[in-house]
């Protein structure tokens, strides 16, 4: 009895002592995506393990871009860990503005990150973010109106079958379109997909000489190819429909397919939120028949620290508990398989009780067919799968997806977008000194 | 000699105005409602107004998710306190202009207007690097003062009609009586401008309280107001009407309530000079 | 009743706002000023150096400039028609006797109380999206196809959610400039018989005129740098890139200051010129 109530007493000490040295508030900034919620939800586990408490600042994807980019920029110093991307990280790892990651500890094992992942997170080989989620872009399709369509979808189909598909699964009586692509302006909304589509098809941004490449057929026959199919197959104002709008439509039953994120999966298939869960199938991204590149992309939601913080321990102790397998096993255990973060560690697609996730094998296949450094059929100066990993891209390219949406819209055609998408370029790239 | 209005005309007035009314209303009603509904009710095609299972679930899991006491006390205490401010700031100067004009006066009220017309993206990197030098980042003080700033021109401008109202005669009649300058704006100036200051005060903390390009851009996690909150709550994945709606009504109902409850102090006194 | 004394005395209160605002103006515009002859790229290392005139020279010469001025202009003037035309009529309705007058004003004053942000949010995805919005069902109830507003009208759409936030401070002053009306001046012309038109054209308006001027005024102020509309909405698509959304671009999308800060000498010059403008229909109508 007494010695019990000295041992309680004594590791209360201890526990006290530990906290009372140790003990920070560190502030992260998020994007308020379902899988980093989750982890807010989870927050008191990582206080209970380290005695560090978390302020958490979480805002929607533009406006944390905008913060987190003009607080490093500045040196402002307001964030101990940034939720940045995998466009960000080698840019700011380059220009020193961030702690890199290489001395985490033996028990995180960053072997297990996937290779893909690493290496679009490092700058000159060293990781400066840890991937916390990992993605890349797959097809999701209804199973039941394939069935019904008389068709049957191969595990890597071709553009060609997914018009034919489409024309198939079409449905304006029963209000089912026969599928659903973002066509919102943004790099990362609908500029995204398109450039996936223009990789498929053979184009890229730039050649080797940063000389932009919108003049060329094969961004003429890619983007012919992706207006044709919305206007004919898509939902009614897809020119303003971004990942969100897409994913309620798919939840709805209002799409036959869909192209994007493999993340999107767990929310398709989650019962709770889906009027579709149980008939959702998954294949490879497309590509155009004879190209050898297909429209995956690669992008992970990724935890750095800035470089200057004065919660540096705290914050890699945040990081190797939030990026660690322990944190996979603790949302499993209290959340299901399916509610993991995807995409990041190899380890997760080799144990067998994720293997049972209808939508796994998919996703991996998908991240492993896409290549940063060969992101396109022909050689490019670039890295980067849907984005070009050069300060000036964010600008250029929101201005460029702003010139094709409008296409979408049936405002322009596509020659006169391509031909300002072109003068854009070269305005940027002149000014930034490129050319 | 009274006109006398029939009962009828009289009907169709309120029908005629009622239908506006609801009509302008709509969308705040339609977000209200919206928010006791459950995410799968919120898009029911077609759309179900009133006769749904009312739910309190969104305004759970908002609850559940941020720390909303604390968004909601800064934003009282940011458009409380820049209001408070430029309330202290702009009743001298509104004073000296109403009743001590110069040739200049009107110029130099115009010229405080045009400052409100400084594009606020151009300046975010100078005034960040300002706020960083300052350690005015993320602190209620530094937002207190950037508002201030922003709404003093309209503040100004707001008492300076006021005071122009009030009869020169009192003023005079209080001179002789030997009342000094501070005694002049304390015991019979501010007694009379007391509408006219409340519907100034009014005026100015709805917009600082909705102001929502420096308070997102110049705070983090200790300082974030309520316009910080509805950031995370903007586009979310999934459907989201139904959080959306919940995270909305409560982002605007505490400057709904007030309004409401002072609505005829806000009427009455703004004119920014219209009426003669 | 000016003397020395309360004259200096007068400089000596307006000295701590006009000193204020002056550093708040002064301020940030040598700064604007500074970097926008400065190659100023954050993400390429800073300060690289001096520009000359470039900037300005690439801010104006961008095929972007002169379509965002006049989605500017257009979307100013559309919603100043739209809240002092709509502001006069109501202001005249809402001054009829009435039951209920105390809660019609709350409805009709209540969506200036709303945040930007919140109202664009809710415009967007509850009304104006083309398949669970509102206007979507309305439509297709009756039959026809829903529009699709954000891009088929989206400067139109831009100007509705921008005029349903200012229409109630609109109404608001036009009321208050109603009401003081004289009502016998009204009477006498309606029993001699001058047709309601007519009575609106030549007494009601003249009257009003005050009112609608301080009613443009403030709120160009205002709708020269609405910004959370358009970032919430379209994001700059579909022709709504107004120069204020313009200069976003340049400083936080490209991270180029010195341009966005050329952009912004450029906005305060019109800014200049739209309040030169004002201030001299106002300035005149302040007097009489």
């Amino acid at each position: 009895m007494n010695l019990t109530n000295a041992l309680f007493a004594a590791s209360a000490l201890v526990s006290v002592a530990a906290t009372a040295a140790t003990a920070d508030t560190i502030t992260i900034a998020t994007v308020n995506n379902g899988d980093m919620v989750r982890m807010q939800g989870y927050t008191d586990d990582f206080t209970a393990k380290t005695g560090h408490e978390v302020e958490w600042v979480t805002l929607e994807e533009n406006v944390l871009r905008q913060r987190v980019t003009t607080d490093i920029t500045a040196k402002g110093g307001q964030f101990d860990i940034m939720t940045i991307g995998m466009y960000e990280t080698p840019i700011w790892g380059a220009n020193g503005w961030l702690v890199p990651l290489d001395d985490l500890s033996e028990d995180y094992d960053a072997d297990d990150i996937l290779p893909a992942m690493a290496a679009g997170l490092s700058h000159d080989g060293t990781l400066y973010a840890a991937p916390f989620y990992g993605e890349s872009s797959m097809i999701m399709y209804r199973t039941d109106l394939m069935e019904k369509a008389g068709l049957e979808m191969p595990k890597a189909p071709t553009w060609e079958f997914i018009r034919e598909a489409a024309a198939a699964m079409d449905d304006d009586a029963n209000d089912i379109n026969g599928i659903c692509l973002r066509g919102k302006a943004g790099w990362g909304e609908g500029g995204a997909i398109i450039t996936v589509t223009a990789n498929s098809f053979g184009a890229r941004w730039f050649d080797e000489d940063w000389t932009p490449q919108f003049d060329q057929p094969e961004w003429k026959e890619a983007l012919t190819f992706f207006t044709n199919l919305m206007n004919d197959y898509g939902p009614a104002g897809y020119a303003t429909n971004g990942f969100n709008e897409n994913l309620s439509l798919f939840q709805q039953g209002k799409c036959g397919m869909w192209i994007d994120a493999t993340v999107a999966a767990s929310f398709v298939t989650n019962p709770d939120d889906s009027t579709v869960a149980d008939k959702v199938g998954f294949a490879l991204a497309p590509n155009h028949e004879g190209v050898e590149k297909r429209a995956n992309w690669l992008w992970a939601w990724a935890l750095a620290i800035p470089a200057g913080t004065q919660n540096e321990a705290a914050a890699k102790q945040f990081i190797e508990w939030a990026t660690s397998k322990d944190y996979i096993e603790l949302v499993a255990a209290k959340e299901g398989w399916a509610n993991v973060p995807p995409g990041a560690r190899t380890s997760l697609y080799e144990n067998p009780n994720y293997q049972e996730v209808p939508f796994a094998q998919t996703t991996l296949d998908s991240i492993l067919a896409a290549d940063p450094n060969n992101p396109t059929v022909e050689p490019v100066p670039y890295v980067g799968v849907q984005f070009v990993a050069i300060p000036e891209f964010a600008g250029l390219a929101s201005q460029v997806s702003q010139e094709f949406s409008a296409v979408y819209a049936g405002q322009q055609s596509v020659d006169e977008a391509l031909e300002k998408a072109q003068a854009i370029a070269m305005e940027e790239m002149e000014a930034a000194g490129y050319r | 000699m009274a006109r006398a209005v029939t009962n009828q005309r009289k009907a169709i007035n309120t029908a005629a105005a009622w239908i506006v009314g609801l009509l302008i209303f709509f969308p705040i009603l339609w977000t209200i409602l919206t928010s006791f509904k459950t995410e799968a009710v919120a898009i029911a095609d077609p759309p179900v107004f009133l006769g749904f299972d009312w739910t309190l679930e969104n305004y759970r899991t908002v609850l559940e998710r941020s720390n909303y006491a604390r968004f909601l006390w800064n934003s009282i205490i940011i458009a409380g306190g820049s209001t408070v401010l430029g309330i202290i700031v702009a009743v001298p100067a509104a004073w000296s202009m109403a009743f001590v004009p110069s040739n200049r006066t009107k110029d130099i009220l115009l010229w405080m207007l045009s400052t409100k017309m400084l594009p606020a993206v151009g300046v975010l990197y100078p005034i960040y690097l300002i706020f960083i030098n300052l350690g005015l980042l993320d602190s209620r003080l530094g937002l207190v003062v950037v508002l201030m700033l922003i709404n003093l021109p309209i503040i100004v401008w707001m008492l300076y009609t006021y005071f122009k109202e009030i009869p020169v005669d009192i003023l005079e009649a209080g001179r002789m009586d030997g009342a000094s300058l501070k005694d002049e704006i304390i015991y019979i100036l501010t007694p009379m401008a007391i509408p006219g200051i409340a519907s100034t005060l009014l005026l100015n903390f709805i917009l600082a309280w909705n102001e929502a390009f420096w308070t997102l851009n110049l705070t983090a996690a200790k300082a974030a107001p309520l316009t910080a909150f509805i950031a995370s709550y903007s586009s979310p994945e999934g459907l989201f009407y139904a959080k959306l709606s919940a995270a909305s009504t409560m982002a605007i109902a505490p400057i709904l309530i007030l309004g409401w409850f002072s609505q005829k102090q806000l009427v009455s006194g703004l004119t920014f000079g219209a009426v003669k | 009743m000016a003397t020395q004394h309360s004259r200096s005395a007068a400089r000596m209160m307006m000295a701590p706002a006009v000193v204020l605002l002056l550093g708040w103006m002064l301020v940030p515009l040598v700064m604007t000023l500074y970097f926008s002859f400065k190659n100023y790229l954050p993400l390429r290392g800073g300060d690289l150096g001096w520009a000359g005139f470039d900037n300005y020279v690439r801010f104006v010469s961008s095929s972007a400039f002169w379509p965002s001025i006049q989605a500017t202009l257009i979307i100013v003037g559309g919603a100043l028609i739209i809240t002092v035309g709509f502001g006069v009529l109501l202001g005249i309705l809402l001054n009829q006797p009435m039951w209920g007058q105390g809660v019609v004003r709350i409805l009709v004053i209540a969506p200036f109380f709303v945040m930007p942000t919140v109202s664009a949010l809710v415009w967007k995805n509850m009304f104006m999206d083309p398949t669970n919005g509102l206007f979507a069902h309305l439509w297709r109830f009756f039959g026809a196809d829903p529009v699709v507003w954000l891009s088929d009208a989206s400067l139109t759409s831009i100007i509705m959610i921008v005029s349903w936030q200012w229409l109630p401070f609109a109404t608001l002053i036009l009321l208050t400039a109603i009401q003081s009306l004289d009502g016998e001046q009204l009477e006498a012309s309606e029993m001699d018989g001058a047709p309601a038109l007519k009575r609106f054209w030549y007494i009601v308006l003249p009257h009003l005129s005050r009112a609608i001027t301080i009613v443009i005024l403030i709120e160009t102020i205002f709708l020269l740098s609405i910004f959370a509309e358009i970032l919430v909405t379209t994001g700059g698509a579909f022709g709504t890139r107004t120069l204020t959304y313009l200069i976003y671009q340049r400083v936080l999308e490209s991270q180029n200051v010195g341009l966005g800060s050329a952009g912004g000498v450029y906005a305060i010059i019109l800014a200049n010129i739209v309040a030169i403008f004002l201030m001299r229909i106002v300035g005149k109508n302040l007097d009489a």
